[in-house]
């Protein structure tokens, strides 16, 4: 069954990415938008767009009976969920299939697993890939928990099970702190949370943020090599690249090959992406969670395999079999890429909704741009603040570093801020030079720069109007 | 006592509430201080606190919870 109109439940340059697939591969494509939307690049590149609602995204990318009532009335076959939104809801998923249409990801079922922070510890465990040691499931008793912590050693967080998004959470360093701290724990845990569940789990420190790309049929598995994303602020990816710099070839192997045997374990259809913590002074790798979409930063592994990610993914879902094999899948050089975000990092990352007046885009040889602007487009205050991101390639490191060097300097978006000066300043650190850092490298490094990240740019900007 | 406006210092989606399971912040009739947090506005995920601005008493407010709003526009008319 080949796909014949997609539709696009997403917005911003996912969107316009996917709506650029579909079109090379021949199927027509329907975009949905928000009433705040209606103006978006995407909306005007899709052969056809219907409105789902107001601005809110509850009211609109959420609602998952508008979208499935849209793919109905434009006679769409097909419904990619980008990332974000529903992308990772196992019911939309289900809607979506029992509606007679076509998901393109995996089967509910592979998102509900995935979903399940301890069902997806158990389906790595199973699959013999190494997790962050700790317990499995909530504890109870702090001599449960104590009996645990003997085991995996020291330092450990303390979490609590209903926490999130970093609350809750305690390090302990030693036995004594762990007595100390466990109680405490759990009675903030009961008052905060009305739960005094807990998980305890070994703290990884200075661990790099290292991610393995997938591509499955439900029978084979292929990986795509991996991704390091360990330039981080409040755990929001801010540059990424392909390949990691910090790998040897024989952990590269066995990382990627534990990437193939878990999804291989869950049937695993579609593009998806194992994430592990990486400590490069033991050489240890750790799973963290397998993310069942299409991920912001997929352009650096397309630009040094040439697998076109997105056109994959679709050609999946309308039932083609995997059409590369392992050994097909070559890396060749470097890639980097940045997220542009209408965010001011000379004011705290404020968020910067407003209207691009001049728009400039880099251009030459192996450099990408993916975005959602054009001139004159208002950038909507309503959803997050990814403009897009540049992308280089190099045939190693240096020169991908000097390549996205000068491709920032031709980028040129005015009207608002954005995070260009950030990576101006991180593209010309000796340490991100020499990819000495980890995932809690960044925070620090912005208080001790912060005055690197108000200064004027560079006067060189060549001026190229498109 | 003349009637004044709070204005929303931001587009964004704005909220009465802190939490969706928390009480309003204020409602009409309630005396305030310049000081207090009126509401938030969300603007590309991030949440940022509306103050009064002025001391004095809210007549009635004029955004609704989760309502879209624009920079400058009016969200509550207060008695100082």
């Amino acid at each position: 069954m080949t796909i014949q109109k997609l539709l696009i439940a997403n917005r911003g340059e996912i969107a316009v990415r996917i709506i650029r697939a579909a079109r090379e591969l021949g199927i027509a494509t329907v975009q949905v938008y928000s009433k705040a939307d209606k103006d978006s690049l995407a909306v005007r590149l899709a052969d056809e767009s219907i409105e789902i609602g107001p601005p809110q995204a509850s009211k609109s990318y959420l609602n998952q009976a508008t979208i499935l009532a849209a793919a109905r009335t434009t006679g769409a076959d097909a419904i990619h969920p980008g990332y974000g939104f529903l992308a990772e809801n196992a019911e939309f998923a289900a809607a979506v299939e029992a509606a007679g249409l076509i998901f393109v990801g995996p089967t509910a079922q592979s998102i509900r697993l995935m979903g399940d922070k301890v069902a997806a510890r158990e389906a790595a465990a199973a699959a013999g890939v190494p997790t962050v040691p700790g317990s499995a499931g909530r504890l109870e008793s702090a001599d449960a928990a104590f009996a645990l912590v003997e085991k995996t050693g020291f330092p450990v967080m303390i979490k609590a099970a209903a926490g999130g998004g970093g609350r809750g959470i305690r390090i302990a360093r030693s036995a004594e702190e762990f007595h100390h701290l466990m109680p405490q724990a759990q009675a903030e845990a009961l008052a905060a949370f009305g739960d005094g569940g807990l998980y305890v789990e070994k703290l990884i420190e200075g661990a790099r943020h290292i991610e393995v790309q997938i591509l499955g049929d439900g029978c084979d598995v292929i990986h795509c090599f991996e991704r390091e994303c360990s330039l981080q602020r409040r755990r929001q990816k801010v540059w990424e690249e392909a390949p990691s710099p910090s790998l040897t070839p024989a952990v590269r192997d066995e990382l990627c090959s534990s990437a193939v045997a878990l999804a291989k374990a869950v049937d695993y259809r579609g593009a998806g992406t194992l994430e592990y913590l990486y400590d490069d002074r033991s050489h240890e790798f750790y799973f963290l969670e397998m993310n069942t979409r299409i991920q912001v930063e997929h352009p650096v592994t397309e630009m040094v395999t040439g697998i076109d990610l997105v056109g994959e993914m679709i050609r999946i879902a309308g039932g083609e079999p995997l059409r590369i094999s392992q050994d097909q899948v070559r890396v060749r050089g470097h890639s980097i890429e940045v997220r542009i975000n209408a965010e001011d990092p000379a004011k705290g990352f404020l968020p910067c909704p407003g209207t691009i007046s001049t728009l400039s885009v880099p251009e030459g040889e192996a450099v990408r741009f993916d975005s959602m602007l054009y001139q004159g487009y208002t950038v909507p205050p309503f959803y997050d603040s990814l403009l897009g991101k540049l992308i280089v390639h190099g045939e190693d490191r240096p020169s991908a570093i000097r390549r996205l060097e000068r491709a920032l300097a031709e980028l040129s978006v005015e009207g608002l801020a954005t995070t260009k000066p950030l990576h101006q300043a991180l593209v010309r650190d000796p340490d991100v030079r020499a990819a000495r850092f980890h995932t809690a490298w960044l925070e620090p490094w912005l208080e001790t720069h912060a005055a690197a990240l108000t200064t004027a740019e560079p006067s060189t900007t060549a001026k190229v109007a498109r | 006592m003349a009637t004044q406006q709070i204005f929303s210092p931001l587009p964004g989606i704005f909220y009465r509430k802190p939490a969706p399971d928390k009480p309003d912040y204020k409602t009409d009739g309630d005396i305030i201080a310049d000081s207090d947090t009126i509401g938030l506005i969300e603007v590309m995920k991030s949440f940022n606190e509306v103050k009064a601005g002025a001391a004095g008493k809210i007549v009635r407010f004029l955004a609704e919870n989760e309502e879209a709003v624009m920079a400058g526009q009016p969200i509550a008319e207060i008695d100082v």
